[in-house]
């Protein structure tokens, strides 16, 4: 089991004891929205499981490391952002597939910048953020989170 | 039968990806049984934490009070402002177009145009279910600098929208 699984486990069951002794009715809604949380993901993060696990196998990792490696430079940030910014892929599900990219080969920076791009600009989801706040704030807002996204990639490339 | 056939419709990967192993190992197909292994051990990898996770996610929910936080909106300006909105996009799930509704709610009880552009920040980047799984495939260092890095940057945000929006009569819609 690895020390990731350890902390969660036990932070977990910290948190589960206090919980039932402070409001037993709580805790008991607690994990049942929980488990609901979870049963709704699991087909989706599943179905994602196996697609990475094709991918890997079928991309070899001297491309993944040829475009998105270390010495990718700007295009692999490009493509990072590029890939990010335009498609719709929820959270949990993208994790997986980022740590797929950089047990591959991919670098730190450009996973990071598609994370962020991923999280921080919606470009197929422009329209509804439109009908909310018009058209000129829409844009601003992703075209300013877009920089953002870029810059706070880099930083963490150079961090890691 | 449309009704049966729709529930499989939502297994029909796993189906079919089951039988897919079962032929590999049937028949010694080296490619199929190099996938399985690959995804036998990343199943693992998610069924020892993501359970475990979801149970403190579920606690947080129920002893963090979403309406509480809510009451607070509009109140206090500068740093207790600005804490109370990314401390309610943390308690948040789901995908951004999910914050445009709560978006529109803070507009409405008077949270300064600012503070709507910090929570969608927050929103976008801060979710405490994320920050979980995100710790646990990417790990620790990633996520604390890509937090801290994000920070000041959604404060710098909020703070341009303000001024960039100040005499442009800003209003959030409501949909449907």
């Amino acid at each position: 089991m690895s020390t990731n699984a350890i902390i969660y486990i036990s932070v977990c069951a910290v948190l589960l004891l206090v919980s039932f002794f402070a409001n037993r009715q709580k805790t008991l809604m607690g994990l049942k929205r929980g488990w609901f949380m979870f049963r709704n993901i699991l087909v989706p993060f599943l179905n994602i499981l196996i697609l990475v696990s094709i991918a890997l196998f079928l991309i070899p990792p001297s491309i993944i490391s040829r475009y998105l490696g270390p010495e990718s430079g700007a295009l692999g940030l490009l493509i990072a952002a590029v890939v990010g910014s335009i498609t719709l892929i929820p959270g949990f599900i993208s994790y997986p597939i980022a740590k797929g990219l950089i047990t591959q080969g991919a670098s730190y920076a450009v996973v990071a910048t598609f994370m962020t791009t991923l999280m921080m600009v919606g470009v197929v989801t422009m329209p509804l953020e439109i009908k909310y706040f018009g058209k000129r704030v829409a844009i601003t807002r992703n075209l300013l989170n877009f920089v953002a996204a870029v810059i706070i990639g880099l930083a963490v490339g150079m961090v890691l | 039968m449309k009704k049966y056939l729709k529930k499989i419709q939502r297994y029909i990967w796993l189906i079919l990806f089951a039988v897919f192993m079962l032929l590999s190992f049937a028949f010694h197909f080296d490619a199929g049984k190099t996938i399985t292994t690959g995804f036998k051990d990343s199943l693992i990898e998610m069924i020892t934490f993501i359970p475990a996770l979801f149970i403190i996610v579920g606690l947080f929910d129920v002893w963090v009070s979403k309406e509480k936080i809510q009451q607070h909106i509009g109140q206090g300006s500068g740093i207790k402002g600005i804490s109370i909105v990314v401390l309610l996009a943390m308690l948040q799930a789901g995908p951004l177009y999910g914050a445009f509704p709560v978006a529109y709610m803070l507009w409405k009880k008077g949270a300064s145009i600012r503070n709507i552009f910090i929570y969608l920040g927050a929103f976008t980047s801060f979710k405490i279910p994320m920050l979980g799984i995100e710790i646990a495939y990417l790990g620790i260092q990633f996520t604390l600098v890509r937090t801290l890095v994000s920070l000041p940057f959604f404060i710098g945000i909020g703070y341009f929208m303000e001024w960039y929006l100040k005499d442009k009569d800003f209003k959030v819609n409501t949909i449907g």
